[in-house]
């Protein structure tokens, strides 16, 4: 363990709540709680589990109109975005390969809240900053602390303590006081839950966890439940599913580009974008289900049924509300089509598995209208 | 009858030339829930340090070494079918599977329990 490794301002919280700590992209971080990742994953789906996720990269960016101005290093529609509205997108590079993924909130005309990865925060820093105009700033909130309580009662918990949580829709954020204290509230996470993340000043951190901790509804949960949750609902992780190599459009994120983006292009990559959504990309991310309970790892093998290599797993492991294996992978064009029989190599043996849509367990987002 | 532990978190009780084989409660505690549990075929010919069977835990696969050579007589199919039993007993029913041991004196390699439990206290 490096001995600049990072800790969270929970992380005395953590070790008092007898987490197993491991290094995650260079911060001291819970893998797991003594009940272990099979219940934290099951109790998040089932009533509200809190995940410290300071470790993410919490920035602001100010100036004159930065959602335009941002749209050339991203090619989701921000400039339409309302105000107080989120929205999931990524850094693309030049060839159309993936930087970072990150969440973008339009605070204000002149004021953009952005969530990274933790692992990207200093090279998207360096990014933006060199992709915008000298007038705008980049802000790295490194004195907030971010919690992210996700499950179907996790909005009911919050609204004891921020009343406001309950106006917000999937995707929305407000900036509110809380006894004193400056809090975000955004009503989005990466759980495929309804649930919430709340942005709090570091030194108010435990206090926000300790109320929450103190609901009967709400338990804290690891980063490795956080993977088997994100997993189930289908979502990418960077460095995994996403990476420099990678297309969005390959990677299932074609619903992340706007309609006007894709008629006016103008975002790094857009030659090789664009070219994809016209004319489909050569392999696609698709969710897989392992026959059996044999589960398929990040980096096995995928083949035809007679053996010809069609690409790797990116994410793999058991899912608790499956009850079963399940992956997602790279695989040829060819074999993207739901219910297409594939083998995939564990050990060294060919196992049997089935191409599936995406999520493996359903969306329950608070959407408006839905 | 005397139960020996290896470096790898396994226990090996041995009966006449016949060892059971089964991995540790430190072992599954630091795995977590186990999700899969793969034994290899009754016959199957193991050598003391390759690849005898694998467990699998929501986190991580994890493979188990066969502590000694010899044949295995027996595998454990309840494990196979409720894997989750590992966690719940690891150093009682939830043993892996049984080996006929070619040269027993490779047993005098391993650890007692008193020498077991003194390596787990060095690890983290």
């Amino acid at each position: 363990m490096p001995d600049t490794i990072k800790t969270t301002p929970l992380n005395g919280l953590h070790r008092e709540l007898g987490a197993r700590m491991v290094p995650f992209a260079g911060w001291d971080m819970p893998v797991q709680y003594s009940t272990g990742i099979l219940t934290e994953h099951l109790h998040t789906r089932s009533a509200a589990g809190l995940f410290d996720v300071s470790h993410m990269g919490q920035l602001l960016i100010t100036g004159p109109d930065p959602a335009k101005a941002i749209e050339r290093l991203v090619p989701a529609d921000i400039a339409g975005l309302g105000e107080g509205k989120a929205r999931y997108t990524v850094l693309t590079a030049e060839d159309g390969g993936i930087l970072d993924d990150l969440i973008i909130t339009r605070d204000a005309p002149d004021r953009l809240y952005v969530v990274v990865n933790a692992g990207g925060t200093e090279a998207d820093l360096a990014h933006l900053k060199a992709g915008l105009e000298p007038e705008h700033q980049v802000a790295h909130l490194a004195d907030r602390a971010l919690l992210a309580l996700q499950g179907p009662q996790a909005v009911a918990c919050v609204a004891r303590i921020v009343p406001e949580v309950e106006r917000l829709g999937f995707m929305e954020s407000l900036v509110t006081t809380v006894q004193g204290v400056e809090v975000r509230v955004s009503r989005l996470g990466y759980t495929g839950e309804d649930g919430v993340e709340l942005s709090v000043p570091a030194d108010h951190a435990a206090k926000f966890a300790r109320t929450l901790l103190a609901m009967e509804e709400v338990k804290p949960i690891g980063l490795g439940a956080r993977d088997s949750l994100r997993l189930e609902a289908g979502l990418c992780l960077y460095g995994h599913d996403i990476d420099t190599t990678t297309s969005p459009v390959e990677a299932n994120l074609t619903w992340t580009i706007g309609k006007r983006r894709r008629e006016e292009g103008g975002f790094p990559g857009a030659e090789r974008i664009l070219r994809e959504i016209a004319e489909k990309p050569a392999r696609r991310l698709v969710g897989l289900r392992p026959e059996g309970k044999a589960p398929a790892r990040e980096g096995a093998e995928i083949t035809t049924t007679d053996g010809t290599p069609i690409g790797k797993v990116t994410s793999g492991g058991f899912g608790p509300s499956v009850g079963g294996p399940i992956a997602m992978g790279y695989v040829a064009a060819a074999q993207a089509a739901p219910d297409t029989a594939v083998h995939i190599l564990v050990r060294g043996k060919p196992l049997p598995a089935t191409v599936v849509k995406l999520p493996f367990t359903p969306h329950r987002y608070a959407r408006r209208g839905a | 009858m005397t139960t020996r532990y290896t470096k790898d978190h396994e226990w090996v009780k041995v009966e006449g030339d016949v060892a059971t084989i089964g991995i540790t409660d430190h072992a599954q505690q630091q795995l977590g829930d186990v999700v899969f549990v793969e034994l290899p075929e009754v016959g199957t010919v193991v050598e003391k340090g390759g690849d005898m069977a694998v467990v699998e835990s929501v986190k991580a696969a994890s493979e188990v070494y066969a502590p000694i050579s010899g044949k295995i007589v027996a595998a454990n199919q309840a494990i196979v079918d409720e894997p989750g039993s590992v966690n719940l007993g690891a150093e009682g029913d939830a043993w892996f599977c049984k080996i006929e041991a070619s040269d027993l004196s490779e047993l005098d390699e391993l650890m007692s329990r008193a020498d077991y439990d003194a390596f787990v206290a060095t690890l983290d």
